[in-house]
């Protein structure tokens, strides 16, 4: 087993994920699963090739830059229509910071 | 039913042109006629999760005025056109399939929904998709499968299901989907119509609901060659509101589909016919014997980096997934889960949320860039998608397309492959190398197994090169007559 109940515990706390003891066992198996699939990778050597972060630019670095003018935007209204809370034209959430 | 109504199921986009021109309809009596259609039919499949017919009838209404004033339309003029939804439009639920998003309404439309509107095309409503995007048979939606309309009781492909569905039923002319890893080819095959994935960056994303960036296409879906490709040049070109969206002209596709592909040199990858089901090998092969009736030269090519492209599609899509779903976190769309801090918040509304694909792909995709991991999974990664991409440039230096199939196997039944996730990954091999690869590919249809299940055969090109993969389609498509 790569993956044990305890590192799904640890992989769900980085991605904010609330789970269910059942979802935990059932991910467990499934990403243990697939990572032993993704280990066929080892088998190539990649030592000299460069990674490919993107497919293609093949424009100057400066290409998508614009002059920097003022132009219409997204009102506060309907940029914070969606929120499930807001209010004095910001979104609101619970407490952070104890005074 | 009216008269008008049924028909409009099998008219083409030059045929509703032309009964537009010659007044047979107006493009208000057509939006109506379609709409009926597909709201009478959409029980059948559960393609659409919703209309707006407001929206369609403002649109045709602009389109009537534009015509009794001799004013040219636009190309799509009165095209009926469904839009998977997670491509977002002003005012019209967007939901992604997802629980998360039931509710939300977007302040703006993308990039593609404004150009086809400009270009006089009625968008009716909004179609059905695995959540966010993610799967292979529309099962993971949060408002119910899809059924394939070739056969009920099996699954349309995912994610763009619905609009393959939508399209093949008649409920729409053409549509739009998403394509990341097969999500236009692989449902366009299972329902028997064409689908079309441009080159990375044809298309602008904004607005596209993003999945994972640097595999995502909006792509179309048409019941030929020519309606999908019309529709692909109303919306492709520079849009300065995606960086990274091409700024490569637009070629007039339509125009060049000439029927001339003669001493075209085509590659069949042997990789790709091994472990096929028979039947699927067979109707794609009648398809090459036809390709070489048409004049094609056609070789045997290898593309030896192949079998290692379902591990590194899905450690890349999985770990921009994950980033890219961070902001479905409670605070800004909608959905919000109740708790006393902000972290159980987030905690809570995503835990609650997401449907298990999701999740699943989430925690994947977190995990392969945690610490200690990032080097092993997702660097490596990327340097096998390198060699990936690096396949196909050789292999464009000895012929001119690549033709594969698109599946391994036509459409399979609902619930039959849903508890078992690495398979239903596995079953995305001969797409996810084009989407990595980020050259242009489309499926179109090659005919039916005994079952009457349509089967779909994959023409990929050099990027940018949709003139010929289209050319080629279409030839392909008049020789054979399979579309429909």
């Amino acid at each position: 087993m790569k993956i044990t109940e305890k590192d799904v515990r640890y992989v769900a706390d980085l991605a904010n994920l609330k789970l269910t003891d059942a979802e935990i066992a059932g991910l467990a198996k499934d990403l243990d699963d697939i990572l032993t699939h993704m280990d066929a990778l080892n088998e190539l050597d990649t030592s000299n090739v460069e990674p490919m972060a993107q497919v293609l630019f093949d424009n100057e670095e400066t290409a998508t830059l614009r002059e920097d003018q003022q132009r219409p935007c997204l009102s506060n209204e309907a940029a914070l229509a969606a929120a499930p809370l807001a209010g004095n034209g910001y979104y609101k959430v619970p407490k952070v910071i104890e005074r | 039913m009216s008269a008008l109504a049924s028909s409009v199921a099998s008219l083409t986009i030059p045929q509703l042109r032309q009964g537009l021109e010659q007044r047979r309809f107006s493009a208000v009596e057509l939006a109506q006629s379609a709409l009926e259609f597909a709201q009478a039919e959409n029980p059948k499949t559960n393609a659409y999760l919703h209309f707006c017919p407001e929206r369609a009838l403002a649109a045709a209404e602009r389109v009537d005025r534009q015509l009794a004033a001799g004013e040219d339309p636009g190309p799509l003029a009165g095209v009926p056109i469904a839009v998977k939804d997670v491509i977002v439009t002003e005012g019209v639920r967007t939901t992604c399939g997802s629980r998360l998003l039931e509710r939300y309404v977007p302040p703006y439309d993308a990039t593609a929904v404004r150009r086809m509107e400009q270009a006089g095309g009625i968008i009716l409503g909004k179609t059905n998709c695995d959540e966010f995007a993610m799967g292979s048979s529309n099962e993971n939606s949060a408002f119910g499968p899809v059924r394939n309309p070739a056969a009920l009781d099996r699954v349309p492909g995912g994610s763009s299901g619905g609009s393959a569905a939508a399209v093949a039923q008649g409920m729409a002319v053409v549509a739009l989907g998403s394509d990341t890893g097969g999500s236009v080819r692989q449902p366009a095959s299972f329902c028997g119509v064409v689908g079309v994935t441009p080159t990375y960056g044809r298309v602008s994303r904004y607005g596209l609901v993003a999945f994972a960036s640097s595999l995502d296409h909006i792509g179309p879906f048409g019941r030929t060659v020519r309606d999908a490709a019309l529709l692909l040049q109303t919306i492709a070109g520079r849009d300065e509101c995606d960086a990274t969206s091409a700024f490569a002209p637009v070629p007039d596709y339509v125009a060049q589909l000439d029927g001339n592909v003669a001493g075209r040199r085509i590659g069949l990858p042997r990789e790709y016919f091994e472990g096929l089901a028979s039947e699927t090998g067979d109707l794609v092969m009648r398809g090459v014997e036809l390709l070489k009736k048409l004049g094609c030269e056609v070789r045997e090519i290898s593309l030896p980096a192949t079998r290692f492209a379902v591990p590194c599609y899905y450690i890349i899509a999985t770990a921009e997934a994950s980033s890219n779903l961070a902001r479905y976190d409670g605070v800004r769309y909608t959905t919000r889960a109740t708790a006393d801090t902000l972290s159980d918040l987030y905690r809570a509304t995503r835990g609650a949320g997401f449907g298990a694909e999701c999740k699943r792909r989430i925690m994947l995709g977190t995990y392969v860039l945690s610490h200690g991991y990032y080097d092993a999974y997702y660097l490596k990664a990327q340097k096998v998608r390198a060699l990936i991409a690096e396949d196909f440039r050789k292999a464009f230096t000895e012929v001119d397309a690549i033709v594969t199939p698109v599946s391994p196997s036509p459409a399979f039944k609902i619930g039959e492959k849903i508890d078992d996730p690495l398979e239903m990954y596995l079953s995305d091999i001969y797409t996810i190398t084009g989407d990595l690869a980020g050259i242009p590919c489309m499926s179109v249809p090659c005919g039916k197994t005994a079952a009457d299940l349509p089967v779909g055969m994959q023409i990929l090109t050099r990027h940018f090169d949709e003139t010929g993969m289209f050319r080629l389609a279409d030839a392909f498509e008049k020789a054979g007559g399979f579309t429909g």
